[in-house]
């Protein structure tokens, strides 16, 4: 027999109870690698570039009150305004990837002026803008999907059908652009031709989901903004305008939001797992009262079997979260491709990490009390409740 | 002629509620190296105790211990622990052996307190089962043993690390009389052909015949067999 093999003879004792206490880790520990992970898949960091862009959109609801092209000309007349470009949500899967990638109908040159810090060689933007079924896309997302230059990408729209009815979309890829510090990972936008799309598709022509613009001093951003939802307050298509730092810092509050809700819920599983494991240690600690007292009367020292009641605390804990993360990687490989709207799947070394030491943690601390205990039982008054 | 155990002056006291309760009150007991004491007497007089002095696992109140040439009174902690697990084979009435360890594998505890490896600790673990005539019984588990045979396993556990002195309390008080009388045949040979010290205690006349020696322990003193 080894030292390991009386430790799990020992953890051994009750069965039914070691199991169930184990599987109890490893399915708090599988949970946490899976909310880790998902959690992990929303909370990127997100960039907070572009002070000068304000963004225009509906003021109630981009799906139901989209607002007319025409709001983007009259933006363009407002001094202090240097640029204004429209966008639109078009939604639908490529192949069966889902939703690979967000597809925005643009006008091509408005758009790429309004966001000067994107890359496009100037061939291939006049091309796309000439082109009517063009599209570009950004240099990741072609690497991706393997796409060359003069590919034809389908689309399978899920919001515009197309006059005669047809759902299926197809554009020619007529050139790359780069984005310098994307924070959008592989979620990078699809440009497709406005014009095209808007003569194409059956319901909401003129519309648009949202328009950029561009101010000539940051400074005054604010103070356009409210110029501008006050210009359009009383058309028949109001407005609600925001800095783009202002956008993606509720956008980003929202993945706060997601993360401070995965953690609470980790918290309050953690805490739960904590107060049964330490139950379980206690209650076996107290059944052994009598074999430790007589380990200790044949010469294991008191720190030995504190040791000893330590370590199986450990092995439980830390074995548990082994199994767990373990296990929510494998379920999450495989469900990888039905995630893959949200982004990548990255099973990261740091969750496990930092799940293992959680487990480490927690076995030290539901172990110390009945080591602690362990180490100063009195030999002569154990043996003689035992007799 | 050379004495194993050498106790002067020994005193232990309890407290209990601002009471004082003189358990052991100065005892001198010398017993020689091979020796085979009995101590007898009523119960409450003191017997667990002294023995748990001489077997290192109390520390008396006054008076010094002396067993295995080392006044263990001034031992402590780690150093008692491993004191006791080189000299010291410990053999209680209710066996204490771990219900989840098969024979085999309680007696091999003390010697996991050693540098024996895993093959040596199991090769002198049988060999103890063998000289406890248990040998066919390695693999068996403590609830599928006899009261005779579990107090033959807890011998084995009590001499595996070639301990010199059994301290017994009791052994054979929970058996019945041929399983008794076979535990006092073994530890007669475990005395003679082995050279083990024993000290006993025993409230069993029979048992205590055994022994070369018999002491009494009334009210925390010691008696000679002929005074009582
Ligand atoms: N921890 C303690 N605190 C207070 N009193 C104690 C303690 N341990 C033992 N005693 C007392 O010491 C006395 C001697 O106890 P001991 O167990 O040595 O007697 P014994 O001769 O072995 O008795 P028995 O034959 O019943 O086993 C008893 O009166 C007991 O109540
Ligand atoms: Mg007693």
């Amino acid at each position: 027999m080894s030292y390991f093999g009386f430790l799990f003879a020992n953890l051994g004792r009750k069965k039914v109870r070691t199991w169930l206490t184990f599987l109890s880790i490893v399915v708090c520990f599988l949970l946490f690698g899976l909310l880790r992970t998902v959690g992990g898949m929303f909370s990127g960091p997100v960039s907070l570039a572009g002070a000068d862009r304000l963004v225009v959109s509906p003021k109630y609801s981009m799906v139901t009150d989209p607002l007319p092209v025409s709001h983007t000309n009259a933006l363009r007349a407002l001094a202090g305004v240097d640029g204004a470009a429209h966008a639109d949500w078009f939604g639908g899967n490529y192949l069966d990837f889902g939703l690979a990638f967000p597809t925005i109908p643009v006008k091509p040159r408005e758009y790429f002026n309004v966001y000067s810090e994107f890359r496009i060689a100037e061939d291939e933007l006049e091309t796309f803008e000439n082109t009517r079924t063009g599209a570009v896309a950004s240099r990741g997302t072609a690497e991706r999907f393997g796409w060359q230059i003069g590919d034809t990408i389908p689309i399978v729209g899920n919001i515009y059908p197309k006059e005669d009815g047809s759902l299926l979309w197809e554009f020619e890829l007529v050139g790359l652009y780069d984005r310098p510090n994307s924070t959008a990972g592989n979620f990078e936008d699809f440009y497709i031709h406005y014009d095209y799309f808007d003569e194409a598709r059956q319901h909401s022509k003129g519309m648009v989901g949202w328009i950029m613009v561009k101010v000539e001093n940051p400074d005054e951003a604010a103070l356009l903004a409210s110029e501008i939802d006050a210009l359009f307050a009383n058309s028949g298509n109001p407005t609600r305008t925001m800095t783009e730092n202002e956008y993606n810092a509720q956008f980003a509050k929202q993945l706060g939001d997601i993360g401070m809700v995965v953690n609470m819920i980790l918290t309050a599983v953690f805490f739960s797992i904590l107060l049964l494991v330490a139950n379980t240690m206690i209650q076996s600690f107290r059944e052994r009262l009598g074999d430790l007292g007589v380990l200790k009367a044949l010469g294991f020292s008191d720190g030995r079997v504190a040791r000893m009641v330590l370590y199986e605390s450990l092995v439980l804990n830390v074995g548990g979260a082994a199994v767990g993360i373990g296990l929510s990687y494998a379920l999450l490989i495989g469900v990888e491709p039905m995630l893959a709207n949200f982004g990548a799947v990255e099973l990261t070394s740091a969750n496990l990490i930092a799940g293992l030491t959680i487990a480490a943690l927690l076995g030290l601390l539901v172990g110390a009390i009945p080591a602690i205990r362990a180490a100063s039982l009195p030999i002569v008054d154990v043996l003689r409740a035992r007799g | 002629m050379n004495q194993i155990i050498d106790i002067r002056g020994l005193h232990k006291t309890y407290h209990r509620g601002g009471e004082r309760i003189a358990v052991l009150d100065d005892i001198d007991l010398s017993v020689k190296d091979g020796g085979y004491l009995a101590l007898m007497g009523p119960s409450g007089s003191g017997k667990t105790t002294l023995l748990n002095m001489i077997g290192g696992l109390d520390v008396p109140t006054k008076g010094s211990v002396n067993v295995c040439g080392v006044n263990i009174a001034e031992l402590k902690g780690r150093a008692l622990a491993s004191w006791r697990a080189q000299n010291i084979g410990f053999v209680f009435q209710f066996y204490n052996l771990m219900d989840v360890l098969s024979a085999q594998r309680n007696v091999e505890l003390p010697l996991l307190l050693t540098k024996l490896s895993k093959k040596e600790r199991q090769k002198r673990a049988l060999t103890a089962l063998d000289i406890v005539g248990l040998a066919n019984r390695a693999k068996h588990k403590p609830s599928e043993l006899s009261g005779g045979q579990l107090q033959r396993v807890a011998i084995a556990r009590a001499l595996v690390a070639d301990q010199r002195i059994l301290v017994c309390d009791e052994p054979t008080g929970d058996l019945d009389r041929a399983s008794a009388n076979q535990i006092l045949e073994l530890m007669e040979i475990l005395n003679t052909s082995h050279n083990k010290t024993i000290i006993m205690v025993t409230h069993d006349p029979e048992a205590a015949r055994h022994a070369h020696e018999c002491l009494h322990l009334d009210k925390g003193r010691l008696r000679a067999e002929a005074d009582a």
